[in-house]
């Protein structure tokens, strides 16, 4: 599936710096109830946002369940965030929600990975810069919306204000054009294929696999 | 110039430089489970792809499969049974080696994958599971990847990979007798933090782990990537090759041979740079358990629930606040007196033979404590046969503990059988909230540590043999 180009995105931002947020926190695994991609938004940050497991009873202090939050679209979060599973439903769960750019000081490195595939766009911002960011932002979320433009690199934020950002350029080209990116290796199908045909001589062992077993 | 241990594994797997520090890397052997293996081969196929080499691919059920004796498709997990039946019969459609429910080499992804021989030394295997990385334990290339890049992988049989840097970390010194490898490892971890490793491809060394049983090295590498990881390895040496012989899926004969010679030279050189190196001395490690909600947060059995004041960074104080809030521990406690309501061996981390030899030697003839409920699920069905053909199945039963079918089981929870509430010993890897159940409370530890507190009721070490 391709995933939706983003170019420039501007929306409220949600704080949520706690560090080592987790890929369980983001979504529980009880909350994964079909071989889907779709309808994990209901599920993001279930053990936060609601009262007890399983209900939907919205906990009020949670910052996604407050008024001003409710539209973001922008996670300002800390360091480390995504780390532990691989589950890329973390990321349909984001999505879903109507997620698109989480700014943090680092991420798991499968987390961020999944991010890119799937449009969402994951910017390293160093730690002081984010809580200025953030300050900002909740001075009155509504209208101290963050604009984050991948083009140039930047997030414009208090009146004239921007912060430059870096990004790994192969990333960045894969969001801007919401590439496939098994098309684009598909492009290199005669390096692969030229790859296995000298690999079979050095590593035969490698290519000797047992027949299926009889079903 | 030379070359570490990683550099030479990159350069056999490299198809193309694309650039800007990202490679096409040749994938040998792809690994599925029912969680997350499933929507990848859903997806490749209602994109009206194919896989690219079948025979390289394999898939098991491990994560949402009943551990429950008895057990058939239906899991306690709602809905579980459809993930089992969509991923056999996506499996069965795409004709790919498929370890169902019953089969007698089921088992953990990361288990059977290197107890079959399916992945050996020097190979590269991807699988979308964050614990991929264990099989760095045979001197492979192994690491977790989401379910979008698994189908990447099915369809071309590469990955684009960013290059990570290299780390050593290197275990000197001897290990006192009761220190486990994941004893070794939660103490690195929270030496040196969740982040210390991240975007580095790790090579553990030195004289503790060239000591190391391959099942050891395995439970090392498993937890690389909670400090961050790209992933981990050792590099195979006679320990390797002793456990690799004869395994269903390693070659034999004359191929044996010539994979030895190549094998033989997956090895940093000695002069060989890091980008960086991390050293422990394992004389001054302890068994360690975790006190909070990431593995970071952790100390010596024996010594106190810190002060969150006590950490310079003050992200660190937060973390340590919020984490004891949620552990429902105050700071100074001392680990002996924190009761724990239930016990849980396995996990892709501590659930081979050697771990349920190291439980059962220290429960022979002892008891749970009667408030404690205590778990042993083996990894595979076949580590279950081995344990029983030696009468640890017995050991565990008598002490009190349920003797299970081979899974994940109570990891995690996904929506079925939980601990939830419960205070848990696990000698699991993730220590999250409500990881193991809504509002459980899990503390890390190594096999031994888990049978002793079982025992105990409360937190506690097995008495190292004077």
């Amino acid at each position: 599936m391709k995933p939706q180009p983003l170019t420039v995105h501007r929306g409220i931002a949600a704080p949520l710096l706690t560090r080592n947020i987790d890929t369980d926190t983001i979504i529980p695994s009880r909350e994964i109830r079909r071989v889907s991609k779709r309808g994990l938004g209901d599920g993001l940050f279930a053990g936060w946002r609601y009262r007890e497991a399983g209900s939907r009873e919205p906990d009020p202090e949670f910052v996604l369940n407050l008024e001003e939050y409710r539209d973001a679209s922008i996670l300002l979060a800390g360091a480390n965030f995504g780390c532990g599973s691989s589950r890329e439903h973390a990321v349909w769960a984001l999505r879903d929600f109507g997620i698109r750019v989480v700014l943090a000081p680092s991420f798991g490195s499968i987390f961020h990975n999944n991010c890119t595939l799937n449009g969402i766009l994951a910017v390293v911002v160093e730690d002081a810069s984010l809580r200025r960011l953030a300050e900002w932002v909740e001075a009155d979320p509504r209208r101290n919306q963050l604009e984050i433009d991948l083009r140039n690199r930047v997030i414009a934020w208090r009146s004239a204000d921007t912060l430059e950002f870096d990004i790994d350029p192969a990333r960045r080209r894969l969001l801007l054009q919401g590439l496939d990116s098994i098309a684009v290796t598909l492009k290199h199908a005669a390096a692969i294929d030229e790859f296995e045909a000298v690999d079979r001589n050095a590593r035969p062992w490698v290519y000797r696999l047992p027949d299926l077993p009889p079903t | 110039m030379p070359q570490s241990l990683f550099d030479k594994l990159w350069s056999i797997h490299e198809i193309a430089d694309l650039g800007q520090r990202q490679s096409l890397i040749h994938v040998d052997r792809i690994f599925l489970h029912e969680r997350t293996g499933s929507i990848a081969l859903k997806s490749l196929e209602q994109a009206g792809r194919t896989i690219r080499s079948p025979e390289s691919v394999f898939c098991t059920v491990d994560h949402i499969v009943d551990t429950r004796p008895g057990r058939g498709d239906s899991t306690p997990v709602p809905h579980g049974a459809e993930f089992i039946a969509a991923t056999r019969e996506s499996a069965r459609r795409a004709g790919i080696r498929f370890f169902d429910v019953n089969d007698p080499e089921q088992g953990i992804g990361h288990v059977i994958a290197a107890e079959l021989g399916i992945v050996l030394p020097g190979t590269s295997v991807v699988c979308p599971d964050s614990h991929t990385c264990t099989l760095g334990s045979l001197g492979a290339l192994a690491w977790g990847i989401g379910s979008t890049e698994a189908e990447h992988a099915l369809a071309t049989g590469t990955l684009r990979v960013a290059r990570p840097r290299s780390m050593r970390v290197f275990f000197g010194g001897a290990v006192p007798a009761g220190v486990t490898p994941k004893d070794l490892v939660i103490h690195l971890i929270s030496r040196f933090g969740s982040r210390a490793a991240s975007g580095y491809a790790v090579e553990f060394a030195g004289p503790a782990v060239d000591g190391m049983p391959v099942e050891g090295r395995a439970t090392l590498c498993n937890m690389a990537v909670e400090m961050g990881a790209f992933t981990g390895m050792v590099a195979p040496d006679a320990t390797t090759l002793r456990y690799m012989r004869g395994r269903e899926y390693a070659p034999a004969g004359a191929l044996w041979a010539q994979a030895v010679e190549h094998w033989s030279a997956l090895r940093s050189d000695s002069e060989a740079g890091f980008d960086r190196q991390l050293d422990i001395d394992c004389a001054v490690v302890r068994p360690t358990v975790t006190w909070g909600t990431h593995p970071e947060q952790a100390i010596p059995i024996g010594g106190r629930v810190p002060d969150p004041a006590s950490f310079e960074d003050p992200h660190r104080v937060r973390a340590a606040v919020r984490a004891l809030e949620y552990m429902e521990l105050a700071p100074g406690t001392p680990t002996d007196a924190v009761r724990i309501d239930a016990a849980f061996i396995g996990s892709c981390t501590n659930s081979r033979l050697s771990d349920l030899r190291l439980a059962a030697g220290f429960l022979r003839g002892r008891q749970v404590a009667p408030w404690v409920r205590a778990l042993c699920v083996p990894g595979s069905s076949a580590v279950k046969r081995a344990a029983e053909a030696e009468g640890l199945d017995e050991v565990f039963r008598l002490a009190g503990f349920e003797w299970r079918e081979a899974g994940c089981s109570l990891c995690f929870h996904a929506g079925g059988e939980s601990f939830g509430g419960q205070r848990v010993i696990s000698s699991t890897n993730r220590n999250f909230q409500g990881r193991q159940g809504p509002g459980a409370r899990t503390h890390l530890g190594s096999p031994l540590t888990v049978a002793a507190s079982a025992c105990r009721g409360y937190l506690c070490a097995a008495e190292p043999a004077a």
